[in-house]
C-alpha cells in the first residue's frame, strides 16, 4: 500500500511537472483505462473516418483532385496505424481494439455517420471536420502521455494539410458556377451542426472531461475549444460567401467572440446511440472488409512461419 | 497513315490510371491496415504516372487536350489500355495476381523508356516510373508467394485467380502498326520484344509460390483498339461522372 501510494505520489509530481509518462512508467489503472479507450477511439475514428470520403475516390471531378484525395484518406490510415501503436504501449492489442470496434463497444467520432451526398462534402470535411479535428487534436500533442502526445504531432502536421486542400476544394466551388455554389452552401448545412458537436457534450454535462483535465491528457474544455473553432470559422465562411446554417449566430462586442444558437443535442444522442444515417453502414463495411482479408492474413500468418521454419532447419543444417 | 508518338504515350498512359483507378477501389477495404496504406500508395503511383504521361500524350497530340480531357471526356471505345487492368478486382488474390502479372511487364517497358534517349520527355516520366514500379514489383510479388506458399486455401484461390488472368497477358505483347512505329523512331522495342524476359520472372515468381503456370489457350485481346470488356464501360461511368453531369466547370 505505502510502495503504491509512493508510486502514485511520484506519478502525480511528473503531471504537475509537466514531464511525459511514458510506457513502462507505472501509472493508476484509471489514466491507463482512460487512455486506451480514448487513443483506441481516436484510431477507430480514424479508419472509419476513410470511407466517408472514400466514397468519393473514383468520383473525383479532376485527376488532380483524385490524387489529392488519395493520398489524404492513406493519410487517415497512417493516422489509425500510429494510434493503435500508440494504444499497443498500454498493453492492448489491435485486434481486441479491432473486435471492440467491430462488435459496436468501442466508439469512434459519430461525425462519420453522415452520408457524404455531394462532391462539395469532401471539401466541407476537410474545412470543417479536419477543422474541428485540429481544434482538439493540437492540445493532445502536449497531453501528458508521451507515445499518445508524440503520434499526435504528426497527426497534426498533416491534420492542417487536410484542412487546407478542404477550404480551397470550398474556394474553387464558391468561386464556380451557380450549381457549385450551392453545392457548397448544400454542404455547410449540413456538416456545420454535426461539426460543432465534435467537442463534445457542454462541460456541464461531460462526464469525462474533469479528471482527464486533472491529468493533463485534455488541456481545454469542450466549450472552450467550441468557442474557438467558431470564432476561427465564422469568418472563414464569409470569404467563401456562404451562410451559416445559425441565425443566431452574431458577434458579440463585449465578450469578443461569436454567440451562436443552442445545439441540438437529442440529434447528437441518437447518432451516439447507434441511430445515424450511416452507422450500420459504417461498420458493416469495416466488418465486410476484416472478414475477406481473414484468409488473405492467415496465408502471410503460415508464410511466416513456414519461411521461419525453414531459416531456423537451414541454420541448424549448416 | 503513319502512327503518332501520341497514340503510344497514351496506351502507356492509359494503363497506368485505368489500374490507379481501380486499385483506389480497395481503400478502406483491405485486408489489413498496412494492405489498404500499400494499395493506395500504389494507386497514387500509377495515378501520378498516368497525370504525366496522358498530359505529354495532349501536349503531342496538340488538340489542346490536357490530362483531364483525356481521363473524363473520352468514351471506352477511345481507351487504350490492356483488357487485364481494366478487370474487376475480385478477391485480394485476383488482385494481387493480376498486378504482379502488370508490375513485371511495366518494369520491362518503363526500363526500356528510360533508356532511350530518342524522346527525353518520356524517358524522364519512365525514369521516375521505373523506381516507383520497381517497388511494386516487390510488393506483388512477395504477395503472389505468401498466397500460393500460405495455407491450402490461399493456395487454390491465387491458383485460380491466375488460371483466368493467364489468358489476358498475351495481349501486352502484341504489336501493331502503332508499336511497329514507336519501335521504328526508336523509342522501345517491339513489346514481342519484352515477353521472354517477362515469362522467365513470372515463372521464377510462380514456382517459388508453388504455383504452377497455365496453359491457356483462350486469348483475350483489344484494348489498344478501343474494344474492351464490358467493366470498362462502367469504370468510367463512375470516374467521369461530375465532369459530364457539369461540363465547364472547374474543381
Amino acid at each position: 500500500m505505502t510502495q503504491e501510494m509512493d508510486l502514485n505520489q511520484r506519478f502525480e509530481d511528473y503531471i504537475a511537472s509537466d514531464q511525459k509518462i511514458e510506457a513502462k512508467d507505472w501509472m493508476p489503472d484509471a489514466y491507463r483505462k482512460t487512455l486506451i479507450r480514448q487513443i483506441s477511439q481516436h484510431a477507430h475514428s480514424e479508419i472509419i473516418g476513410m470511407q466517408p470520403e472514400g466514397n468519393w475516390i473514383t468520383r473525383a471531378p479532376s485527376l488532380k483532385r483524385k490524387s489529392i484525395l488519395l493520398a489524404k484518406v492513406q493519410d487517415e490510415a497512417g493516422h489509425g496505424l500510429y494510434l493503435y501503436s500508440a494504444a499497443e504501449t498500454l498493453g492492448i492489442s489491435r485486434d481486441e481494439m479491432l473486435d471492440a470496434l467491430h462488435t459496436g463497444q468501442a466508439k469512434y467520432s459519430s461525425i462519420f455517420n453522415y452520408p457524404t451526398l455531394t462532391w462539395a462534402d469532401m471539401g466541407a470535411i476537410g474545412w470543417l471536420v479536419d477543422g474541428a479535428a485540429i481544434m482538439n487534436q493540437v492540445p493532445l500533442c502536449k497531453c501528458s502521455y508521451g507515445p499518445y502526445a508524440r503520434a499526435m504531432v504528426r497527426v497534426c502536421k498533416e491534420e492542417s494539410f487536410h484542412q487546407r486542400q478542404g477550404f480551397q476544394i470550398m474556394l474553387n466551388l464558391s468561386q464556380g458556377t451557380t450549381e457549385q455554389k450551392e453545392m457548397a452552401q448544400d454542404a455547410l448545412n449540413r456538416w456545420w451542426w454535426p461539426s460543432l458537436m465534435m467537442f463534445g457534450p457542454n462541460d456541464a454535462s461531460s462526464k469525462h472531461s474533469e479528471q482527464s483535465m486533472r491529468w493533463k491528457i485534455k488541456r481545454f474544455s469542450n466549450d472552450e475549444l467550441r468557442q474557438r473553432f467558431v470564432d476561427m470559422t465564422v469568418p472563414q465562411a464569409e470569404l467563401l460567401g456562404l451562410t451559416v446554417p445559425d441565425p443566431d449566430l452574431q458577434w458579440n462586442e463585449e465578450t469578443g467572440h461569436y454567440d451562436f444558437g443552442p445545439i441540438d443535442w437529442s440529434e447528437f444522442e441518437q447518432v451516439v446511440a447507434g441511430n445515424g444515417p450511416c452507422n450500420r453502414e459504417r461498420i458493416e463495411t469495416r466488418v465486410k472488409a476484416h472478414e475477406n482479408g481473414a484468409w488473405v492474413r492467415e496465408a502471410a500468418a503460415a508464410y511466416a512461419t513456414k519461411s521461419a521454419e525453414r531459416t531456423s532447419s537451414q541454420t541448424s543444417a549448416a | 497513315m503513319a502512327a503518332q508518338d501520341h497514340e503510344w504515350i497514351l496506351r502507356f498512359g492509359d494503363d497506368a490510371l485505368v489500374l490507379a483507378q481501380r486499385l483506389s477501389e480497395w481503400c478502406s477495404h483491405g485486408p489489413a491496415l498496412e494492405e489498404d496504406i500499400a494499395l493506395s500508395n500504389i494507386a497514387l503511383d500509377l495515378l501520378g504516372q498516368a497525370r504525366a504521361l496522358l498530359t505529354l500524350a495532349g501536349q503531342r497530340e496538340g488538340r489542346g487536350r490536357d490530362e483531364d480531357a483525356l481521363a473524363y471526356f473520352r468514351t471506352d471505345r477511345e481507351y487504350r489500355n490492356a483488357l487485364l487492368v481494366e478487370l474487376p478486382n475480385g478477391h485480394f488474390g485476383d488482385t494481387i495476381v493480376r498486378q504482379m502479372l502488370f508490375d513485371q511487364f511495366a518494369v520491362l517497358r518503363y526500363e526500356a523508356l528510360a533508356n532511350q534517349t530518342v524522346d527525353r520527355e518520356l524517358a524522364a516520366i519512365a525514369s521516375k516510373a521505373l523506381k516507383e514500379v520497381r517497388y511494386h514489383a516487390a510488393h506483388s510479388a512477395q504477395w503472389v508467394v505468401r498466397l500460393g506458399d500460405g495455407t491450402e486455401e490461399s493456395h487454390q484461390r491465387a491458383q485460380a485467380s491466375l488460371d483466368v488472368l493467364w489468358s489476358y497477358t498475351a495481349e501486352l505483347f502484341e504489336d501493331d502498326a502503332v508499336s511497329q512505329a514507336c519501335s521504328d523512331a526508336g523509342v522501345m522495342p517491339l513489346n514481342a520484344g519484352f515477353e521472354a524476359s517477362w515469362t522467365a520472372q513470372v515463372e521464377a515468381i510462380l514456382s517459388e509460390a508453388t504455383l504452377s503456370c497455365p496453359e491457356s489457350s483462350a486469348l483475350h485481346t483489344g484494348g489498344r483498339n478501343g474494344r474492351h470488356t464490358e467493366h470498362l464501360s462502367y469504370m468510367l461511368a463512375e470516374m467521369q461522372v461530375l465532369p459530364r453531369t457539369y461540363p465547364g466547370a472547374a474543381w
